[in-house]
C-alpha cells in the first residue's frame, strides 16, 4: 500500500467503532475503520459533514468528546493501545508525543494566559524542557512559522492576535514538545482564503522541517491535496477509498471520490449583456454605515435581466452589507437603488408590496431561514397568498407546482415540518419560497457555503435551471471563487467596502488585475498537488520585483 | 487600563443613577398610586380636619418635588424623619436594627458561601454521578421550601425536640459577641439552607459551562493533570461567574432576612419594616425600603465591577 | 394518546411524582367544597383541639377545623397564585415581544423601566406598595403580577431577541408582514418552550411570595383560609411539639417541589441535554 515498511508504523488502528449519543440512546457513527500512519507521513482525512473524520482524528489520540465513546477496535500508537490505556497513561502521551491543533484557535487558546505561557506549559509539565529553554524554542518556532515579531508576540494574550496568526501560534504550540504526531482538525476552515494560504504554507513547512507525522482533517479536497502524502476518503463513518495523493487525484477508484473531485468542474456558459437594454437593478454610488462605522463607500453595481452577477470578497468586504442595502434592511446613507428604472425608497418599510415582491432573497443558513415551527405548506403558501391573493384549491395547487419545480415530491413534503428536512432540502424550500413571490431578481447570500460540496453543486444546478426556465436575475454573494466560475456572468470584487474591480467573468479570470483581485484569485486552492508550491514560488518571484501580495489579516 | 477605568466609572454612574431613581420611586410612589394616603390610613371615620392635620404631619401639603429634595437632603445627612407610630427618630430606630440584620446576613454568608461553592464545584466535577443526581434532587427541593417552613422545621427539631438552640433570637446591644453568635445561629442556618441550594446550582452550571469550552479540551489534549487544568485553566476564567453567583445570593440574603427575622422575633430591619407596614407607618417603611434597596443595588454594582476587573479581555486591551 | 404514554414512560420518577402531586392538588382545589367536612370559616370546636375523631387534624386558634381550612387553602392559595402568574405572563410576554420585535426606542424605554423596577428587591417593593395602597387580595395580585412581569419581560425579550435576528423573521419583514403577524406567527411559536418552563418557575416564586406575604400578615386576609397565614396563626403550637402548623407549610413545599421537578424534566427534554 505504500513504500514504507511495517516497522515505520506509528499509528495502527484496527476495527475502530465509535458511538454518539442522540437523545437517550447511543448510535454507531464510525463503523469499524482501519488506519495506518507511518513515521513522518501526512495523512489526509477527507469527507463531508457526518463522515466522522474529526471523531476518528481525535480517536487516534484515544480521546472521545462528551457524547461520544469508543466502543471497539484497537488504536496502537507506537505499541500502546490507546483504546484501552488508562487516563494517566494517555495524559503522558498527549501533548508530549501526540499534539492537537483545533479548528478555532481563538476558542482553543485560554483567554486568561499569554501565548508564551501556553506554549511552554506542555514541555515544562511533561518535564521535557526548562521554561527558559522552551521560551527560546518558542521564539524560533514563531519565526519559522513566519509570525511577525517572534520575540514579542508570545507576550500577547490570544485576543490581541489576529485569526491567521493565532492558528499559526497554535501550530507552534503543538510542536512545542517535538511530538511524533500532530492532529490538524480543519485548521484553516474558519479563515479567509488569502489568510489560509499563509497558514497552509507555515504548517507544511514546519511539519516537513521536524519530520512530524500528521493527520490532516478537512472537507476540502483541494486543501488536502497540498498537504497530504496519502488520503483517506470517508463517508458516514466508513472508509470509501484510500491511496497516495497523486494517484488518487489522477485516477479515483470510487464514484463518490470522483464526484468529490469533479465538484469544481461545473461550468455554465456566460450570457451576453443584451445590447442597449437598461439594467433591472441599478445601485448607484451607495454609501452605508453601521452606526458611525462606515462599511460601504460609493458602491455602484448594475444587474441586467436574466444574468448572474457574482459579488466576491472576503469577510468584512461589505458584500453582505450591500445586500442589506439593496433590500432596504440597512437604508443607505446616500446614493440610490433603482429597480426597473424606478427609484426605490431606501428603507424596506417604505416600499410597497409589489416593490418587495419583485426582489427576493435566499440566505446562507437554510436552518435559520426557515421557521422551525412551520410546515412546508405554510412556508411556501404564505407569499403566494400574501402577494398574489390565492386561496383554497388554487393556493394548494400553486404550492404543489412550486415543490415540483424545486424537485421535491409534493405528496411527500407538503405537510412536513421544516425541521424534518436535510440541509439541501431546506435550501430548496427557501428557493421555492422566493419563487412563490414570482420575482424577477433573487439575491443569493452565500447560499451554498453552509452545504456539503455535492449538495451545493445540486443547488447551483437547480438555480441554473430555474434561471433558464423563468428568466430570473441573480445577485450571487460569495467568497468561493469556484462557485463564481461555475455560474456567474459578471463578477464584482469588493474589498474593504469598495468595488475594486468588475467585469464579465471571462475577463475576470484572466490577468492582469488589481493587486487584491490577483491575491484573491490566486489564493483559491486547486486540486493540483503542486499548486501551493507553484504559487509560493510565483509570489516569491513577484516579491523580488517589488509586488507584495499579503493577506488582509495583517 | 483607561478603557477599564472608563467602564468602571460608567457602572458607578449607572449604579448611582439607579439609586437616585429608586429613591424617587420609593418617595414619590404615594403620588403615583391611586387614592389619598391620609384618608386611607385614617379610615372612613376621619373628619376633614383630622385628615388635613394628618396631611400636614406627613408633609403632603408641600409640593412633591420640594418634599422630595428635603427628604433626600435630610436622608443624606442621616436624618430620616420621625415615625408616625411612636414619634421616635427613625435613624435611631433603624441604626441598631440594620446592624443586627447585617450581623445575621454576614453570619449566614460566612457559612453558606464556602459550603455552596465547595458543593457546587464538586457537583460539576463529578457530574452525572450519583452524588450529582442526589444533590440535584435535594437542592431542587430546598429551593422550593418557603423560608418559614425551613425555619419552623429547624425550630421543631433543634429548639423543641432537642433543645440545642433557642427558638427566639432576642439579642440586644448588650449581648456579648459569642452569645449573639449562638442566638443567631438558628436563623443563620435557615438562611443558609435557603440560599445554598441556589448558590450551588448556579456554581455548578457556571463550572460545567466553563469545562465545555474548547480551551479546556485543549488543556486536556496537552496532557496536563486534572488539578492543573482546574487551577490554571478553569479557575481564572471561573472567577467572574462565581463572583456573580456569590454577590447575587448575598443580595438575596439581605432580602431573605425579612421572613426569617419575623419567625425568630429577631430585632432586625426586616422585622421593623413588616411591623411598620401593618401600622402603615409610611416614613419608617420608606426609610427601610431605601436601605434594603440601596444595599441590593450596591451589591449588584459590586458584582458588575468585579466581573469587569476579572475579565482578561478587558484587562489586556488590544 | 400513545405519544403521551410514551412520554410518561420515559419520564424520570421525580417528574412522575411531580405530575401526580400537581394533579392531586388540582383535584383537591376544584372539589374543595365536596371534600371538606365543615365550612371554610365555620367555628366548630374549641381552640387548638388535638387530632382526633371529629377533627382529623384538630382545630386552629379560633376553633375551626384544620383539615377543612387546609383543603380550602389549596383552593385559595393556588387559585390566586395561578391568576397572578397568568397576569404577570400576559403583561411580561406581550411587552417583551414588543420590545424585541420593534426594538429601537420602544425597547430602550421598556427595558429601562424594567431595570429600575428590578433594582428594588421584589419583597421590599411589595411591602412598600402595600403600605400605600393597603392590603387586599386585589392589590396584592396586581402588585405581585406587575413585579413578576418584569422577570417575564426579561426572559421573553431575550428569547424573542434570539428569534427576531433569525433569517426567517427577516424574510417575513422583507415580505412586508406586519408586527402582529411577526409576533404571533414567527416569534411566539418558537418562544413557547422556554416560556412554558418559566411559567412553572414563576408560579413557584409567586406562590412562595404570596405565602410569605400572608405569613407576614400582609397577604391574603382573614377569614379566608390560606396556607401562609395558617402557619402564622398556629405557630405557637410548634413550641409545644405539635407539628400541625407545619402541615400547610409542607403543603406549600410539596407543590413547589412538584412543579420544580416537572419543569426540570421539561427543560432537559427541551434542551436535549443528556444529564
Amino acid at each position: 500500500m505504500s513504500e514504507h515498511n511495517d516497522k515505520d508504523i506509528l499509528v495502527r488502528i484496527r476495527g475502530l467503532r465509535i458511538e454518539g449519543q442522540s437523545g437517550d440512546h447511543w448510535t454507531e457513527i464510525v463503523h469499524g475503520v482501519d488506519l495506518d500512519l507511518h513515521k513522518g507521513e501526512v495523512l489526509g482525512l477527507i469527507g463531508e459533514s457526518g463522515a466522522g473524520k474529526s471523531t476518528i482524528g481525535l480517536a487516534a489520540m484515544g480521546f472521545a468528546r462528551d457524547g461520544c465513546r469508543i466502543t471497539g477496535g484497537e488504536i496502537l500508537f507506537d505499541g500502546t493501545d490507546l483504546a484501552k490505556a488508562g487516563e494517566d497513561e494517555k495524559r503522558k502521551i498527549w501533548g508530549a508525543r501526540i499534539a492537537y491543533v483545533a479548528q478555532s484557535a481563538a476558542a482553543a487558546f485560554n483567554p486568561a494566559h499569554r501565548l508564551i505561557d501556553q506554549f511552554t506549559e506542555a514541555p515544562v509539565q511533561h518535564g521535557l524542557s526548562s521554561r527558559a529553554q522552551s521560551e527560546e524554542e518558542a521564539k524560533a518556532l514563531f519565526a519559522r512559522l513566519q509570525l511577525p515579531d517572534p520575540d514579542g508576540i508570545g507576550l500577547r494574550y490570544p485576543h490581541q492576535v489576529s485569526g491567521g496568526q493565532l492558528q499559526r501560534a497554535m501550530t507552534a504550540m503543538a510542536m512545542s514538545c517535538k511530538p511524533d504526531l500532530i492532529i490538524f482538525d480543519e485548521p484553516t476552515t474558519a479563515l479567509d482564503v488569502t489568510t489560509q494560504i499563509e497558514v497552509l504554507a507555515a504548517i507544511r513547512d514546519a511539519v516537513e522541517a521536524f519530520d512530524t507525522a500528521a493527520i490532516y482533517i478537512t472537507h476540502d479536497l483541494a486543501v488536502v491535496a497540498q498537504m497530504a502524502d496519502r488520503i483517506m476518503v470517508l463517508r458516514h463513518g466508513n472508509l470509501v477509498e484510500e491511496g497516495e495523493t497523486r494517484a488518487m487525484l489522477a485516477a479515483p477508484k470510487e464514484d463518490y471520490t470522483r464526484d468529490l473531485l469533479s465538484v469544481r468542474s461545473f461550468r455554465r456558459p456566460e450570457h451576453p449583456i443584451p445590447a442597449g437594454e437598461a439594467p433591472l437593478l441599478k445601485v448607484d454610488n451607495v454609501t452605508a454605515a453601521y452606526g458611525d462605522v462606515p462599511v460601504l463607500h460609493g458602491v455602484s453595481v448594475d444587474i441586467h435581466r436574466k444574468r448572474t452577477v457574482a459579488i466576491v470578497g472576503e469577510s468584512g468586504s461589505g458584500k453582505s452589507t450591500l445586500a442589506r442595502v439593496i433590500t432596504g434592511l440597512l437604508p443607505a446613507k446616500s446614493g440610490a437603488v433603482s429597480y426597473d428604472g424606478e427609484e426605490m425608497p431606501l428603507s424596506y418599510k417604505q416600499r410597497g408590496k409589489d416593490q418587495l415582491r419583485r426582489m427576493q432573497m435566499i440566505y446562507q443558513m437554510p436552518d435559520t431561514a426557515l421557521n422551525p415551527r412551520q410546515r412546508i405548506r405554510d412556508v411556501i403558501g404564505r407569499p403566494v397568498s400574501f402577494y398574489l391573493g390565492l386561496t383554497g384549491k388554487q393556493l394548494e395547487d400553486r404550492v404543489r407546482e412550486l415543490l415540483t419545480m424545486i424537485e421535491l415530491d409534493p405528496d411527500d413534503y407538503i405537510d412536513r415540518l421544516t425541521t424534518e428536512l436535510s440541509g439541501g432540502q431546506k435550501q430548496r424550500i427557501c428557493i421555492a419560497r422566493a419563487l412563490a413571490a414570482e420575482p424577477q431578481l433573487i439575491i443569493c447570500d452565500e447560499v451554498t457555503s453552509a452545504l456539503d460540496q455535492l449538495v451545493a453543486e445540486d443547488i447551483l444546478k437547480l438555480l441554473q435551471r430555474l434561471q433558464d426556465d423563468l428568466g430570473l436575475s441573480y445577485m450571487f454573494i460569495t467568497h468561493d471563487l469556484a462557485t463564481v466560475r461555475a455560474i456567474a456572468d459578471e463578477v464584482v470584487v469588493m474589498y474593504q467596502g469598495k468595488v475594486v474591480e468588475h467585469g464579465p467573468k471571462t475577463e475576470m479570470f484572466k490577468p492582469p488585475h488589481h493587486d487584491y483581485t490577483d491575491l484573491l484569485l490566486s489564493s483559491v486552492p486547486e486540486m493540483d498537488p503542486d499548486w501551493l508550491d507553484k504559487l509560493l514560488a510565483d509570489r516569491a518571484e513577484q516579491a523580488k520585483q517589488g509586488r507584495v501580495l499579503k493577506a488582509a489579516d495583517h | 487600563m483607561a478603557q477599564i477605568m472608563k467602564m468602571v466609572a460608567q457602572r458607578f454612574a449607572l449604579g448611582f443613577l439607579t439609586l437616585f431613581v429608586v429613591s424617587l420611586i420609593i418617595f414619590l410612589g404615594i403620588e403615583l398610586l391611586p387614592g389619598d394616603i391620609a384618608e386611607e390610613i385614617l379610615g372612613q371615620g376621619a373628619t376633614p380636619e383630622t385628615v388635613a392635620a394628618f396631611r400636614r404631619e406627613l408633609g403632603l401639603d408641600v409640593p412633591a418635588h420640594i418634599r422630595y429634595v428635603e427628604w433626600l437632603w435630610n436622608m443624606l445627612q442621616g436624618d430620616m424623619g420621625r415615625s408616625l407610630a411612636n414619634k421616635r427618630e427613625i435613624s435611631e430606630l433603624i441604626g441598631l436594627r440594620f446592624g443586627n440584620t447585617l450581623f445575621l446576613a454576614v453570619t449566614a454568608a460566612a457559612i453558606s458561601v464556602p459550603l455552596a461553592l465547595t458543593l457546587g464545584v464538586l457537583a460539576a466535577l463529578y457530574r452525572y454521578s450519583f452524588y450529582d443526581r442526589a444533590v440535584n434532587v435535594v437542592t431542587l427541593s430546598s429551593i422550593s421550601f418557603p423560608e418559614f417552613f425551613v425555619a419552623y422545621i429547624l425550630i421543631f427539631f433543634l429548639a423543641v425536640t432537642y433543645p440545642v438552640f433557642p427558638s427566639i433570637a432576642n439579642i440586644s446591644d448588650a449581648t456579648p459577641f459569642w452569645d449573639k453568635v449562638y442566638k443567631v445561629l438558628l436563623p443563620a442556618l435557615t438562611l443558609t439552607l435557603v440560599v445554598v441550594a441556589h448558590m450551588m446550582r448556579m456554581t455548578r452550571a457556571a463550572i460545567i459551562n466553563l469545562l465545555a469550552s474548547p480551551y479546556i479540551e485543549m488543556a486536556n489534549l496537552k496532557g496536563l493533570s486534572r488539578a492543573r487544568i482546574i487551577v490554571k485553566h478553569a479557575l481564572p476564567n471561573a472567577l467572574a461567574p462565581i463572583i456573580n453567583v456569590v454577590v447575587i445570593n448575598l443580595a438575596y440574603l439581605i432580602v431573605g432576612v425579612v421572613v426569617v427575622e419575623v419567625v425568630f422575633v429577631y430585632p432586625g430591619l426586616g422585622q421593623l419594616m413588616v411591623d411598620s407596614v401593618s401600622k402603615r407607618d409610611l416614613p419608617v417603611v420608606q426609610a427601610s425600603a431605601m436601605i434594603f434597596a440601596g444595599t441590593y443595588v450596591l451589591l449588584n454594582l459590586l458584582a458588575d465591577i468585579l466581573s469587569i476587573l476579572t475579565n482578561p479581555r478587558l484587562l489586556h486591551p488590544r | 394518546m400513545d405519544a403521551t404514554l410514551r412520554l410518561l414512560r420515559s419520564a424520570p420518577p421525580t417528574a412522575l411524582f411531580g405530575l401526580f402531586i400537581i394533579f392531586a392538588y388540582s383535584f383537591i382545589a376544584i372539589f374543595a367544597p365536596v371534600l371538606t367536612p365543615y365550612g371554610e370559616t365555620e367555628i366548630v370546636g374549641a381552640e387548638f383541639e388535638p387530632w382526633g375523631e371529629g377533627f382529623v387534624l384538630g382545630t386552629d386558634s379560633l376553633g375551626r377545623d384544620m383539615l377543612t381550612r387546609l383543603i380550602y387553602g389549596a383552593r385559595n392559595t393556588i387559585g390566586i397564585a395561578f391568576l397572578t402568574t397568568a397576569l404577570a405572563f400576559l403583561l411580561g410576554s406581550v411587552t417583551g415581544f414588543l420590545a424585541a420585535t420593534i426594538s429601537g426606542w420602544v425597547d430602550q424605554l421598556l427595558s429601562r423601566i424594567v431595570d429600575v423596577l428590578m433594582a428594588i428587591p421584589a419583597l421590599i417593593f411589595g411591602l412598600l406598595v402595600l403600605t400605600i395602597v393597603g392590603t387586599s387580595i386585589t392589590n396584592m395580585v396586581l402588585v405581585i403580577a406587575v413585579l413578576e412581569s418584569t422577570r417575564v419581560f426579561r426572559l421573553a425579550r431575550a428569547v424573542a431577541m434570539g428569534i427576531v435576528v433569525m433569517d426567517y423573521v427577516e424574510a417575513a419583514r422583507l415580505r412586508g408582514e406586519g408586527l402582529w403577524w411577526i409576533m404571533t406567527r414567527e416569534v411566539l411559536p418558537n418562544a413557547l418552550p422556554p416560556l412554558v418552563a418559566e411559567f412553572g418557575l414563576r408560579f413557584c416564586f409567586v406562590f412562595l411570595f404570596i405565602s410569605a406575604l400572608s405569613f407576614l400578615g400582609l397577604g391574603i386576609q382573614p377569614p379566608t383560609a390560606d396556607w401562609g397565614s395558617m402557619v402564622r396563626d398556629n405557630a405557637t403550637l410548634i413550641t409545644f411539639g405539635d407539628i400541625t402548623p407545619l402541615m400547610p407549610a409542607a403543603a406549600i413545599a410539596l407543590l413547589t417541589v412538584a412543579v420544580n421537578f416537572v419543569v426540570d424534566w421539561f427543560l432537559h427534554k427541551a434542551s436535549g441535554l443528556k444529564e
